[in-house]
């Protein structure tokens, strides 16, 4: 944790970067990168925005800690303020981002993952910083197409990788929701950690379900893309 | 159709130029849609006919009734009201000696996932606008009796920013309700830019949830830990002057066991140190299916008295209305709709 001092003058400190790259991995969602300046834990997040003058947004670090570069995955919100520009912005454009900051990171002990849609990135990123051994990752999406990475997630983590999909069906694909899968299970680990990252009634939804099946709240940690 | 009531004085002059109208129609329009007891276009009367006709063809009034209201035997009572959406909020009417307080929802449902609320349980189901927030005072039997308004129903009021400050300007505005600022404090639990924008654009009182001080024990308790961490909001809180009249609190929901020892007094001393601030203690009350409880009385004293001798100014809030949920954190439309 850094001193109150230095946290108040340089945290939140929005910084322009040059945009490296910024492709579109799947459909209306982006993978964008820059230069890396500084250390993080993967599972932290950055602000990022188009101005200073406009509340910036918070985004995942979606790329490994050793990595050269920091990615972010995003997906474009039609109406919304930052995300339709970002989709646009080419390498070698000048957008302002904050330091990585956030508590939401993982150690090397048996932890679960769950994520939805783009709350993948903080678990893809612990997987690219190399703590991904003693973890399940499970990841739900309405779409086959949104399981970000899956080639790489299904090569390296195997059976430890699980896909819920609600809305189209595939083989080694879970069809259904994640609380239908977790509610499927009988025993759930109840002395390991829970992460849990994405959109809120994902999150309320699971964090009930596993303290109903006796995981204690402590042990549950929730990020939610507000 | 489209409602007047929840348009600004600015909203209501454009749209009268637009139709052809005199400028002071607008004027007219905000004391009858804020002022009055009237419920209609044509009970307008100091508007011509033809000027009542033309609103009316393309216009409502836009008041909601609430569709259900129940009563504690404390005298809090707690009303339903639909929203445009077909969707449902509640409101609470809590009465004390002389005054009357309305605690407001500021949207459906909400996205921030607190583990011990209700309406945090139901996710979001949609944003409420200024109409809809105000409609919550103007349209319940006590509306002219309401001497204090706090934003802390459901909903957290900086996800709806927008809306939030429109319907306090409605409220506070000269033409509006006339309300001192000083009788609303809007209650967050720490959305940094809406938080800065309405210490900006607002007079009203601000309330802060913290729940604990600790960032690790927080995060556990408030997914918004991880994106807004409580430093940076007790950082901005630190860096604005609030004059003499604006109060800045701090809500602290008291569990047992996790939030309520002479540790978490020592830090709230720390971080609170240079802030002219008070803290309002409230007991959990248990909700369903959360492992949490709720500290007894006797370490509720104790723990404020704890406070108040290091010089913070510290109170606990009567729990009200506690049997029919409209207590803090209790609200959800769940209950209300069977
Ligand atoms: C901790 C955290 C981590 C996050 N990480 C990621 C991530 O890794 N990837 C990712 O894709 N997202 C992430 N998000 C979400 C992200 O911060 C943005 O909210 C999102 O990208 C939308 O930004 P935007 O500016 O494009 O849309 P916004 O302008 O913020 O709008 C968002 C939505 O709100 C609606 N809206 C906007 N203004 C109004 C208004 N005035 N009235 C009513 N509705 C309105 C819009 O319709 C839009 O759908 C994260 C959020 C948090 C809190
Ligand atoms: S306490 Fe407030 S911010 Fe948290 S979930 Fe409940 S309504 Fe939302």
């Amino acid at each position: 944790m850094p001193k109150a001092e230095e946290y108040q003058k340089n945290q939140f400190q929005l910084i322009p970067v040059c945009v490296t790259g910024n492709e579109e991995i799947s459909p209306g969602v982006h993978l964008i990168s820059w230069k890396r300046e500084h250390d993080f834990y993967p599972g932290q997040v950055v602000k990022i925005a188009a101005e200073t003058n406009i509340a910036p947004r918070i985004y995942s670090i979606c790329s490994g800690n050793d990595e050269p570069e920091i990615r972010v995955l995003f997906n474009v919100k039609e109406d919304g303020l930052l995300t339709p520009w970002l989709a646009g912005v080419v390498p070698g454009t000048e957008i302002w981002v904050t330091k990585p900051y956030g508590s939401f990171y993982d150690d090397k002990k048996p932890a679960w993952w769950i994520a939805t849609g783009t709350g993948i990135a903080p678990f893809y990123s612990m997987f690219r910083s190399g703590i991904s051994e003693n973890k399940i990752l499970i990841h739900g999406a309405r779409q086959l197409n949104q399981f970000y990475f899956e080639d790489e997630l299904e090569w390296a983590m195997g059976d430890r990788y699980v896909r819920c999909c609600s809305g189209e069906q595939a083989c080694n694909v879970f069809p259904g929701r994640i609380t239908r899968y977790l509610g499927e299970i009988k025993n759930l680990p109840t002395d390991i950690n829970y992460y849990l990252c994405g959109k809120a009634l994902m999150v309320v939804e699971v964090r009930d379900l596993l303290i109903s099946k006796g995981v204690r709240y402590e042990n549950i940690l929730a990020e939610i893309y507000f | 159709m489209e409602a007047l009531f929840g348009k600004t004085l600015n909203e209501l002059i454009a749209l009268s130029l637009e139709l052809g109208l005199p400028k002071f129609t607008g004027k007219q329009m905000a004391e009858w849609l804020y002022q009055k007891d009237i419920s209609s276009i044509v009970e307008m009367t100091n508007l011509s006919k033809k000027a009542r006709e033309l609103l009316s063809s393309k216009y409502e009034f836009g008041l909601t009734n609430p569709i259900k209201v129940q009563e504690s035997v404390d005298g809090t009572k707690k009303y339903l009201f639909p929203t445009a959406k077909g969707k449902f909020i509640e409101t609470a009417m809590i009465p004390d000696d002389d005054r009357k307080t309305v605690c407001v929802s500021s949207q459906v449902g909400c996205k921030m996932g607190c583990l011990f609320c209700m309406t945090g349980k139901q996710g979001f189901q949609g944003q409420l606008t200024a109409g809809e927030i105000v409609n919550q005072i103007r349209n319940i039997p006590e509306w002219h009796d309401v001497t204090n308004i706090v934003y802390m129903g459901m909903g957290e009021p900086f996800d709806n920013l927008e809306q939030v400050l429109k319907s306090l300007e409605i409220l506070t505005s000269e033409w509006g309700f006339a309300m001192s600022p000083r009788r609303i404090t809007v209650s967050t639990i720490g959305i940094v830019p809406g938080m800065m924008t309405f210490l900006n654009q607002s007079e009203a009182h601000l309330a802060v949830s913290m729940h604990t001080p600790f960032d690790d024990e927080r995060q556990k308790l408030m997914p918004v830990q991880v994106a807004y961490p409580l430093q940076e909001v007790i950082h901005e809180i630190k860096s604005w002057d609030f004059g003499r009249q604006r109060r800045v609190s701090f809500e602290y929901i008291v569990f047992k066991g996790l939030n309520d020892s002479p540790r978490h007094v020592q830090e709230l001393c720390k971080i609170l140190n240079g802030i002219k601030c008070r803290i309002n203690l409230i007991r959990f009350h248990s909700i369903p299916g959360t492992p949490l409880e709720g500290t007894d009385e006797n370490t509720l004293q104790k723990f404020k008295d704890m406070l108040n001798d290091k010089g913070i100014l510290t109170t606990i809030r009567a729990s009200r209305g506690q049997d029919i949920y409209a207590a803090c954190g209790l609200l959800s439309t769940k209950e209300m709709l069977g």
